[in-house]
């Protein structure tokens, strides 16, 4: 299937998951075990999205001006910079990294 | 009192304005993953969450093939399900009105409405939250995606690193207590171990399911995680805060885990 397909199909999930949340019956989503797996769910997919762009260079492991980005991007939030800045934070640091030759 | 003096409906707002605003990295960041214009409008029109948008592009960037990226971005999703159910609580759409909540049933949305205690102000904070959110979200993202097509090598800027960055943020607020922590810590790990050994997109899935599993036998009261990565209001009142309430209650010597103001943002 083409990309469009997938784009297609993701948004479809995408608002039956919401739509269900206003049709199902309470009790069928209203327990501690389906927030719990929603939760731990973001957190699992969240830190491996941020490992995957970090280092991986299509099958390969890679450390180049990305990982310059990563700890960049760790002080701006410890500094509780706004998502906006935080992200600018670190494409400028990977953009730095590859101006002075690494990466 | 009116829609202008609504507490509710200005926290909504400067909301939808933080939000809206970041739509401008999404669009960049999706053209330089190699999605069209048009493909990228999809996501942020017909899909509208934050997290599965940058987790569609980001599995796609890295190479992945596309029944990866669109399982990553549905199972992020899920937790909107379960805002969907709290949010039909407090908003009572009917008709035409629930397929219209329920698309803009997010982090924000739901954030919005359940720090409101006054029945009225919650709906109003649920739509000016959503619907804001939705037309900034969508008119930046295009911004961003034109601004994106037009730069060129995106390596060349950095939007590699400020991929890595994005999805940190979006990590970052969720990670308040030690038990969320863990949980990313080896997901991370079983990433980067995997990541060699198959086929790009999948080591995401498998990371996934070991969250998942951990979520289906752990014990805890506090669902971990679940508190949307927006926090409008000063004082942490709505069930939404779980993290913070958990920090106040268990650790009352911890050191302030609270974010103040709105500009503190993470993923619609």
């Amino acid at each position: 299937m083409s990309l469009w397909g997938w784009v297609l199909i993701a948004c479809v999930l995408s608002f039956v998951i919401k739509f269900a949340g206003y049709l199902l019956p309470r009790k069928a989503m209203d327990n501690p075990r389906m927030s719990r797996v929603a939760g731990t769910l973001t957190i699992g997919l969240l830190a491996s999205l941020t490992m995957m762009n970090t280092f991986a260079s299509g099958q390969a492991l890679a450390v180049d001006a990305r990982i310059v980005a990563l700890a960049a991007a760790a002080v701006a939030l410890w500094l509780r910079a706004p998502f906006l800045v935080v992200v600018i934070v670190g494409a400028a640091a990977a953009a730095l990294t590859r101006l002075a030759g690494w990466g | 009192m009116s829609w202008f003096t609504s507490p509710a409906v200005r926290v909504g707002l400067s909301i939808s304005i933080a939000t809206g605003l970041y739509g401008l990295s999404f669009g960049a960041l999706s053209v330089a993953a190699g999605l069209t214009f048009w493909q990228t409008m999809a996501l942020s029109l017909l899909l509208f969450s934050g997290g599965s948008q940058f987790a569609f592009i980001g599995v796609i960037g890295g190479g992945g093939t596309g029944v990866a990226a669109m399982s990553a971005a549905t199972l992020l999703g899920i937790r909107n399900g379960v805002y969907g159910m709290q949010m039909n609580a407090l908003v009572r759409p009917s008709g035409l009105r629930k397929a219209i909540a329920a698309q803009v049933t997010i982090d924000e949305s739901a954030a919005t409405a359940s720090g409101q205690l006054d029945h009225q102000e919650q709906r109003r904070g649920f739509w000016t939250a959503g619907l804001g959110v939705f037309t900034l979200w969508n008119i930046f993202t295009a911004v961003g995606a034109l601004a994106g097509d037009a730069m060129g090598d995106p390596r060349q800027w950095g939007l590699d690193g400020a991929a890595v960055a994005a999805f940190l943020g979006l990590l970052w607020p969720r990670l308040q207590a030690k038990q969320p922590a863990a949980i990313a810590v080896v997901c991370a790990l079983i990433t980067v171990l995997t990541i060699p050994l198959l086929p790009s997109g999948v080591p995401i899935l498998v990371a996934a399911a070991v969250a998942g599993v951990i979520g289906w036998f752990k014990h805890d009261a506090v669902p971990a995680g679940m508190a949307p990565d927006v926090e409008p209001y000063e004082e942490p009142y709505s069930e939404h805060d779980v993290d913070h309430y958990a920090a106040d209650h268990k650790r009352p010597d911890h050191a302030t885990p609270h974010r103040k103001g709105t500009d503190r943002k993470g993923d619609i």
